[in-house]
């Protein structure tokens, strides 16, 4: 006990003395940098002892028994208490905090209420897998009637998956792209969907095999995204993982939490099937960014799966980000992932016996008159989507985000994924000393414009390209938006130069295109990285 | 829109006159932003692309540009004894500056750019504005008598051998505007370096020679200063017996900081009323070029940083050693002398040449710090090292990369 206050004195003394043989030795009178030398130390002496004195203070404290981390022991207050901690709905569960990112706030955001949508037309579009044969076959011919669930088509290459219509009704039309590759077929709607009869089999019993086969015949495989490559998944595989994001931080993106409300038990049902099917688990990421308010129960209540709490900006919500912090895919493996409503798709057959692929879907976007949720089924028609709310005929629609969907016209459908129509302006006017003086406010991470000064504007952004496609030139602005532990310029380059080991190397596999969509963003040299993307992953493929 | 109308009226063929179409294309997008509108990939684009990247730059070293415009004049008639006030004599220290930078600014754009616009309508692809700074840097880092032709001679090896010679803007390995200096300092090493060529406006730096003025100083500008009732250019103007234009690095060299201090004060050396290359003397704008390019994220900070962290470490290290005056100048009073701020807030910063990887740039500006003082240092020959420590660091940020990519590479690879 009486070592302690000694001790410190000793070092009080021994430390201020060190100050003053330091002033003393002010050889080159009073220069002003010797004098900011210093304050410096002052400073730094300063806080040694702070530091010192509070942890004498914690060793006192421990000694009568008091629990210093609980109640916050100290004598200045830690910075870490200005720093927002991790809140309290996470409990024991793995937060985890992304410094890097950009949010895109957009004008037109989705008002929280869900409107029946008037569409009559669905398509399911062959070009929404990656890697399926141009030609699938198609069981039925333009005439014929289907019921929800009725297989429409299937890939030559793997015969046992199919794929199924989303709604009853007659097929209208069978549209061909190039070279006679099938780009859509279409299926006009009954007023009361009609549902197909299944045998579900109980899953408390059912095998893994058995499983499958009723997954791959019943359209609900589909439904599944496998990683690396994001494909159809292959059934001789078993992933490593599923993963599930619970929620999404692209610009204008939809409110999971709305999404959810009354779906409970069936989004509960299908991480139950789904945790039959992998050897690891089912992980479920979710939303930690508001520090009062929880996710939605069913997030927060979900049981069966390993929940990981994130916060942090765009692309947080992404599941390949969220996978890079839980469990980053090892070489050789694959995972899982499904959207949010392709787990309820999925509970719904398990618990109703039907295949509903019912959607509901966020117009959103500073063109529309009313951007609202609409209740829909998948593959919707653009045009049925929007009518009556389109300010401007000539606008940019794209099923999807800004940054990652892709370009629709009223005569197209949404994509097999998509749960968000985002309609924006165009941008095809020439604009004087644009580059430098621009008229308008436009989102951007540089610090050349203002934004910072306006965290909460919300832009109204159009598809001018602001400038043309160059060399790149600058370094690290992608690693600034991309929160993975990689080098991403080098790696576009070595895509760009198809050097595939280095592609590897830098963990080409852990990435897909809507994870750098933001790269593509905020790129000085306007270069196309998605696209860059998607063809080393392609490379990759072939090689492998 | 009607300007926009008569630039689309003039636009001239490109099958029938490529280099005329990608002279207008230069100017033309110079003044409009273009109509393009993204297609697949992303929606919308961020605000940001090169040309602004690039003018931000620019506007950054603005400052120099004036202060090193009028410190021409200054140090001119400082070496002839008169207008010693730094605000006496305003006009003709002006004007003088004029007259000397203004044909080398020019010199550096047309020839320079004009090299650009012929290789980008060879290669039929519109023109990148890498050149921008490095054409607005290149006078910055000259002395103010530099002969115009040799200027001229070493931008067009800079540009064609360290550029287009690799592919153009973002492939080059070495820094435009340095190269260019090097090439003068290897090539014509008397004009760029010693105690003669700092002083503009006299042939020979020695007591009693006359100053060199042209038809611009007694013929225009003295009519117009004439007119206006103000003094004008004196032919007869000579230098003071016992000046000898030594910078206060030559002066450090030889007797460390009391020599320096001995010709030149503090407030002096920081607000750069000494003689030096154009743009590097004022410690003060400079930091303000340097802040401004880091608060607009322009700039890597950490290039910065670890230039600071290695200059000021390896000057401890000397100071320690001290066998010499110039090992016993404190870092805070190499910062003051010679061209280490400028050369870290707009050489070693070049996107393109420097290192990539985040970790890779603190290894990259503080063995540029490091380096660079010790040629500063121990060169017996020419007391200054920053253009060859950068040129050196240049050849070898591509190894750093590699390094830091190589662990990056194990450690994914380690995951199984």
């Amino acid at each position: 006990m009486k070592t302690l206050p000694t001790k410190s004195a000793g070092i009080l003394i021994f430390l201020m003395s060190s100050v003053s043989v330091f002033a003393q030795s002010s050889f080159a009178g009073d220069s002003p940098v010797l004098i900011g030398l210093i304050a410096t130390c002052v400073i730094l002496v300063l806080w040694a002892l702070f530091t010192l004195a509070s942890n004498l203070l914690k060793i006192e404290a421990k000694k009568h028994g008091i629990d210093t981390e609980k109640s916050g022991f100290s004598i200045l207050p830690w910075i870490s208490d200005f720093i927002p901690g991790k809140p309290n709905y996470v409990g024991s569960h793995r937060y985890i905090k992304l410094s890097k990112g950009h949010n895109i706030l957009l004008e037109g955001e989705a008002k929280s209420e869900i409107k029946e949508a008037e569409v009559h037309r669905f398509a399911l579009k062959p070009t929404d897998f990656h890697g399926m044969s141009p030609i699938p076959k198609v069981e039925f011919e333009v005439g014929q009637t289907v019921k929800a669930g009725d297989p429409l088509f299937y890939d030559k290459k793997i015969e046992t998956v199919q794929y199924c219509s989303p709604v009853s009704g007659e097929i209208v039309a069978i549209e061909r792209g190039e070279k006679r590759s099938i780009s859509a077929v279409v299926v006009l709607a009954d007023k009361n969907i009609q549902y197909k009869n299944f045998n579900v089999p109980s899953i408390d019993q059912v095998g893994r095999e058995e499983l499958i086969d009723f997954l791959q015949s019943s359209g609900l495989w589909a439904l599944i995204n496998e990683r690396p490559f994001d494909r159809v998944p292959d059934a001789t595989k078993i992933p490593a993982n599923i993963f599930i994001s619970t929620f999404d931080t692209a610009p204008l993106a939809p409110d999971a939490n709305l999404i959810i409300e009354g779906n409970q038990e069936s989004f509960q049902k299908g991480l139950d099937v789904l945790s039959k099917l992998t050897l690891g688990k089912v992980h479920l990421g979710l939303d930690g960014r508001n520090s009062k308010k929880s996710p939605h129960a069913t997030f927060v209540n979900a049981t069966g799966v390993e929940k990981t709490y994130f916060t942090g900006q765009h692309p947080v919500g992404n599941v390949g980000i969220q996978i890079h912090h839980t469990a980053p895919i090892k070489a050789g493996q694959t995972v899982w992932t499904l959207g949010l409503q392709d787990v309820i798709s999925i509970g719904k057959m398990f618990l109703y016996q039907k295949f509903d692929v019912s959607r509901i879907v966020a117009l959103t976007g500073a063109e529309l008159n009313n951007p609202v949720y609409v209740r829909t089924y998948q593959g919707a028609n653009i045009g049925d989507l929007l009518k009556g709310n389109l300010k401007n005929p000539e606008s940019r629609i794209i099923s999807g985000d800004v940054l990652s969907g892709k370009q629709v016209y009223t005569e197209g459908f949404l994509s097999f994924r998509d749960d968000q129509v985002t309609v924006i302006k165009e941008g095809n006017e020439y604009e004087l000393f644009g580059w430098l003086l621009p008229l308008e406010p436009r989102p951007s991470i540089s610090g050349t414009f203002p934004n910072f000064l306006y965290p909460d504007h919300k832009f109204e952004a159009n598809t001018n390209t602001h400038g043309e496609k160059r060399a790149m030139v600058v370094t690290g602005q992608y690693e600034e938006v991309l929160p993975v532990d990689t080098y991403p310029q080098h790696l576009f380059k070595a895509i760009l130069s198809n050097d595939l080991e280095k592609m590897e190397g830098l963990g080409i596999l852990e990435l897909t295109e809507e994870d750098v969509a933001l790269c593509e963003f905020v790129c000085t040299s306007k270069n196309p990285i998605q696209q860059i993307l998607r063809q080393g992953l392609e490379t990759v493929k072939e090689q492998s | 829109m009607s300007l926009l109308n008569i630039l689309k009226k003039i636009e001239p063929d490109k099958k029938k006159s490529p280099f005329l179409h990608t002279l207008y294309d230069g100017f033309f997008t110079f003044a409009y932003a273009p109509d393009t509108v993204t297609k697949d990939g992303v929606h919308i684009r961020d605000g940001m692309d090169l040309k602004r990247l690039m003018v931000h730059v620019v506007i950054a070293m603005q400052l120099c540009y004036i202060f090193g415009t009028y410190n021409i004049g200054h140090q001119h008639f400082v070496a002839a004894g008169q207008y010693l006030g730094f605000l006496e004599g305003f006009h003709l220290k002006l004007a003088h500056g004029l007259i000397m930078l203004l044909p080398a600014f020019v010199v550096a754009h047309v020839v320079g750019l004009g090299i650009e616009f012929f290789y980008a309508a060879k290669k039929g692809h519109a023109i990148e504005e890498g050149f921008l700074v490095s054409g607005a840097l290149i006078p910055l880092i000259m002395p103010p008598d530099l002969p115009i032709w040799i200027l001229a001679i070493s931008i067009a090896f800079a540009v064609i051998i360290g550029k287009e010679a690799f592919g153009g803007t973002g492939m080059n390995i070495w820094n435009i505007a340095l190269l260019s200096r090097v090439f003068i300092f290897f090539a014509y090493p008397l004009t760029i370096s010693g105690d003669q060529c700092w002083i503009s406006g006299f042939d020979k730096i020695a007591g009693g020679v006359t100053a060199n003025y042209g038809w611009w100083h007694t013929g225009f500008f003295n009519t117009l200063f004439d007119w206006m009732g103000l003094e004008g250019f004196n032919p007869a103007t000579t230098i003071v017996d016992g000046f000898s234009g030594a910078t206060p690095l030559a002066l450090a060299y030889e007797g460390g900081w009391d020599k320096v201090t001995g010709v030149f004060s503090e407030s002096q050396l920081l607000w750069g009323m000494v003689p030096g290359s154009i743009g590097e003397t004022s410690k003060v704008f400079i930091v303000f070029g340097a802040l401004f390019l880091i608060i607009t994220k322009v700039a890597s900070w950490r290039i910065m940083a670890g230039m600071v962290v290695g200059l000021i470490g390896t000057t401890l290290l000397l100071n320690a050693i001290g066998s010499t005056p110039f090992m016993q100048v404190t870092w805070y009073q190499h910062m003051l002398m010679g061209s280490f701020l400028f050369a870290m807030a707009f050489m070693a910063t070049d996107p393109v040449t420097a290192a990539s990887t985040e970790k890779g740039k603190w290894i990259y500006g503080i063995l540029i710090g490091s380096i660079g003082l010790i040629i500063r240092v121990m060169n017996p020959a020419y007391p200054e090292g920053w253009m060859l420590a950068i040129l050196l660091m240049n050849t070898f940020a591509p190894t750093i990369d590699y390094f830091i990519l190589e662990s990056n590479i194990k450690k994914r690879l380690n995951r199984v």
